[in-house]
């Protein structure tokens, strides 16, 4: 990689160079005097935390914001982005995080959407085949995308990127939605890209890759670029503190102490699809016991939402043994009648799910509570007792150490992290003898991720039975005592941690193994 | 080239609270350019249609008389709109309230005594609710839409009211006027002050109920219920909250207020039933909740700035001769400008001047052939 390196700076100009990039939100600086060179041929790394800053300056690159100052240029050139479609014709392509995707068309009519309106669509198709074999990216441009699995909408995403023949590939966060074996695959289709002489801006926070695949790095924290690095030269750690700011210590996880006594369990839930593209669940059968913590892993999108729901009682099943709550039959009971079982629950998304966004922290600790703590928050004629409500909400405040800029702020004026302390410690408060997580840190910092995960594995340790659904394998070797893993639909067996490896797991992920459903009724 | 509304990245609190205050002064602007434009002296029309109606007592008296409706409806309407409701069809709930109501005193005229005002305003809430109970079943069980239904149903009210008058509780000894008999004293409101006008105790009705409903939205649980289902039904249905519930609580709610708007109407200000008991209060209500900011205590001042214009539209008719329908236009504008002060504040207009086919918005834009045109 010396060799690429010398050889961008000896070969002419850059590619892209960006001198002091600014964007200013009211008062917030998302980007802040950013510089920026990519070489040819490189394959260049944004890194950074949730909120840093690296998505307001990919927009930027790409046209979708206009930068308040700064200098864009392109091969030597100062340039204005002013649309997505300019910095098409430049030979900027991008891969967004979040797919824009039609799923009830094919992949060839989702690729033609994006291309000139009089190229045919057997053309596209054939190109786009062409194209994705060539890549070891292989893509069925016949299929529709409600039936693809979300590495092959990727695909679809990168080969619609890839037909415009572009320079400069910008791909953001791509991994976070793919199996350990689906990110080695991509890998190499990258470094096959690099080999041809195209330059690659890679987006992530997962340090791991960006050493394993990056020639070089540059750093975002807080809308201010804080370094420049070879993230080859550089391990885990000396990266992650570039990006916090600070040491981040894992979680501890003290030695397991099931009871043995279950406090969930699930026993053959199945689910029938609740829309056109929402995934059936298959004959579930899960325990969880007193003392720990379980993990669910799995690709987005293989019905832990779903899942969710059944648990929750969101969704209500028609059989009432299908989930027994500390040994009572809860299936057909709603989420109240559950929590006051003493189970809670933390959906995956905060705003609108677990947050009314617009309502006062105070008034959203109600949303959760107002049943199971019913004589201290409710008074007679259903009067809702606000001093007891805002005592309750500035005792989770300080407990969960929740940063807010008023006394008692709407739900959507707290970042993400804040907001997901406080859901959690909102539960966590009432001490629930069941805690259901979804997603528990997913676009959290890295400091308050740290200190959730923390107080879910003291939650367990103290005789509680926590279940955790999670995209992060990191997150869940870290606080699982056993991971089970979720694919379409179905659930594998739990695998306990010493046995747990991260093969395995991507493995399971990646749909390997079916048939084991039935094993895990006899362990439970 | 096409217009664009750009959500806000903040709202100014200042301009939010002003909003109505706006709206009112952009109504008044419209409504002199309206009166020039129709060759009268817009300030002198203007005159006559908002102050010369507040300066004698017994005008303040029918001031009471028209607001009261209009504030008992938009209240039970706030409930139903915070909840996010649409209960299009309180005109419909005012006239079966009303019709209800007057069964006693209309059928039983022989029934008299004090139970009779107390059992009428009860049948007035019963017969708001039970109509309005219809497009929150039609809604619950076959998803229609509730703001095509409860919109349909005033027009089965209107003539379900027009048949009955005309035909089988058309008064015996009225010589076939289409109206019913005269309610016996029993069966009338009371005049609040009745050396002064005729305002009745339908104003009281209107402000005890802006407060009670106020206590409900803002200090109950059931408030609390109503805001979250409303603002993030997700979120409600996380607390455990029932939609299906809810739809029937604010539709059952608003359509009561409104039946007890409809029998305080035909028991105080007109004594009988005619073929037409409201100049479209259930219509003009839905200004008056959002023109109060869906704010039970707003409305209350919402409530009297529409009566004047009823007043206005009868003062400026008899004094400078135009239509009385210059009242509906000015309650359109109010509207209007009340809905476009709102969006502004949360939006800003943005003009695009060429269409770009191929950003990465094509996909979406693609979605929505009718866009493409500009």
């Amino acid at each position: 990689m010396v060799f690429v390196q010398s050889s961008a700076e000896t070969a002419g100009p850059n590619l892209l160079e960006v001198r002091g990039l600014t964007k200013i939100f009211g008062t917030l600086k998302a980007c802040d005097g950013v510089d920026l060179t990519i070489a040819k041929g490189e394959i260049h790394a944004l890194l950074g935390e949730n909120g840093a800053g690296k998505s307001t300056l990919v927009k930027m690159l790409f046209g979708s914001l206009e930068p308040n100052d700064g200098v864009i240029s392109w091969n030597g050139e100062p340039v204005t982005i002013a649309s997505p479609s300019m910095a098409k014709k430049l030979g900027i392509g991008m891969v967004f995080q979040h797919f824009s995707l039609f799923e009830a068309l094919t992949a060839a009519e989702n690729i033609a959407l994006s291309l000139q309106a009089d190229t045919p669509l057997s053309t596209i198709s054939a190109k786009a085949r062409a194209l994705s074999y060539s890549y070891g990216l292989p893509l069925d441009p016949e299929a529709l995308v409600g039936d693809l699995s979300v590495g092959e909408r990727q695909r679809i995403e990168i080969i619609r990127c890839l037909l415009q023949t572009p320079d400069l590939i910008i791909l953001d966060e791509p991994t976070s939605v793919l199996t350990p074996q689906e990110a080695d695959k991509l890998f190499e289709t990258l470094e096959r890209l690099r080999a041809e002489g195209k330059s690659i801006l890679y987006i992530s926070h997962r340090l791991d890759e960006v050493r394993r695949l990056c020639d070089r790095a540059t750093i975002m924290r807080h809308g201010k670029v804080v370094g420049h690095c070879d993230p080859r030269q550089e391990t885990p750690s000396s990266l992650a503190r570039m990006m916090v700011g600070s040491e981040v210590k894992n979680a501890e996880r003290p030695p397991s102490a099931a009871s043995g006594e279950e406090i969930l369990g699930i026993c053959g839930l199945s689910r029938k699809p609740a829309g056109p593209f929402s995934m059936p669940l298959k004959n579930i059968w899960l325990s969880v016991r007193a003392g720990e913590v379980l993990g669910i892993a799995g690709v987005a999108g293989n019905g832990q939402g779903e899942f969710f729901e059944a648990v929750s009682g969101e969704a209500r099943q028609e059989a009432g043994d299908a989930i027994r709550i500390r040994g009572q039959q809860a299936g057909r009971l709603g989420i109240s009648a559950r929590r006051l079982l003493g189970a809670a629950f933390v959906p995956e998304e905060r705003l609108g799910h677990g947050a009314a966004p617009r309502m006062k922290l105070s008034e959203n600790l109600l949303l959760s509570r107002h049943r199971t703590d019913r004589k201290a928050f409710i008074g007679t004629g259903g009067f809702v007792k606000s001093g007891a409500i805002q005592s309750a909400a500035q005792r989770i405040i300080k407990a969960m150490d929740v940063r807010k800029s008023a006394p008692d702020p709407e739900a959507a004026a707290l970042s993400g992290g804040n907001l997901q302390k406080f859901i959690i410690g909102r539960e966590l408060d009432r001490q629930p003898a069941l805690m259901v997580v979804n997603q528990p840190t997913w676009g959290v910092d890295a400091g308050a991720a740290a200190r959730i995960r923390q107080a879910l594995i003291e939650l367990a340790r103290g005789g509680s039975a926590v279940l955790v659904i999670s995209q992060d394998l990191d997150e869940l070797f870290e606080m699982s005592d056993a991971i089970a893993v979720m694919h379409n639909g179905e659930l594998s067996k739990p695998i306990p941690i010493a046995e747990a490896t991260l093969e395995k797991i991507g493995l399971l992920m990646g749909g390997a193994e079916p048939g084991h459903v039935h094993v895990s009724a006899e362990t439970a | 080239m096409r217009l664009e509304l750009v959500k806000r990245p903040q709202q100014s609190t200042l301009f939010a609270a002003i909003s109505p205050l706006i709206a009112l002064g952009l109504t008044l602007v419209a409504g002199a350019i309206v009166f020039a434009m129709l060759g009268e002296n817009p300030f002198e029309a203007l005159y006559y249609y908002f102050v010369d109606p507040l300066r004698e007592l017994w005008s303040l008296h029918e001031l009471a008389i028209k607001a009261a409706p209009l504030i008992i409806i938009a209240v039970g309407l706030s409930v139903c709109y915070l909840s996010n409701n649409w209960n299009i069809g309180a005109e419909g709930q005012f006239i079966m309230g009303g019709i209800l109501g007057s069964m006693l005193p209309v059928l039983f005229p022989t029934f008299q005594g004090p139970l009779v005002l107390p059992l009428m305003l009860l049948m007035g809430l019963i017969g708001g609710a039970a109509y309005a109970a219809i497009p929150a079943i039609l809604k619950t069980r076959f998803n229609t839409n509730e703001i095509l239904t409860s919109l349909m149903l005033v027009y089965v009210a209107q003539f379900f009211l027009d048949w009955l008058v005309r035909g089988p509780w058309r008064n015996p000894e009225g010589n076939n006027f289409p109206e019913t008999r005269r309610f016996h004293p029993d069966a009338v409101l009371p005049e609040l002050f009745p050396a002064d006008g005729r305002a009745n105790l339908g104003i009281v009705f209107a402000i005890v109920a802006a407060i009670l409903v106020w206590l409900l939205v803002s200090r109950t649980l059931k408030g609390f219920e109503v805001r979250v289902l409303g603002a993030s039904p997700r979120a409600g249905r996380f607390a455990g909250f029932g939609t299906t519930k809810m739809v029937f609580f604010a539709f059952m709610l608003s359509g009561a207020l409104a039946g007890l708007a409809g029998i305080s109407e035909v028991s105080g200000a007109i004594g009988q039933l005619r073929p037409t008991i409201s100049p479209g209060y259930g219509f003009a209500a839905i200004i008056v909740a959002f023109l109060g900011r869906l704010n039970p205590l707003g409305i209350i001042a919402a409530g009297f700035v529409l009566a004047l214009t009823y007043l206005g539209g009868e003062a400026a008719q008899i004094s400078i001769g135009v239509s009385d329908k210059v009242a509906r236009v000015f309650q359109g504008m109010l509207l209007f400008f009340v809905l476009g002060c709102d969006t502004l504040i949360h939006y800003r207009i943005r003009l695009v001047r060429s269409a770009l086919k191929s950003d990465a918005a094509a996909v979406a834009k693609a979605a929505e052939p009718a866009s493409e045109g500009a």
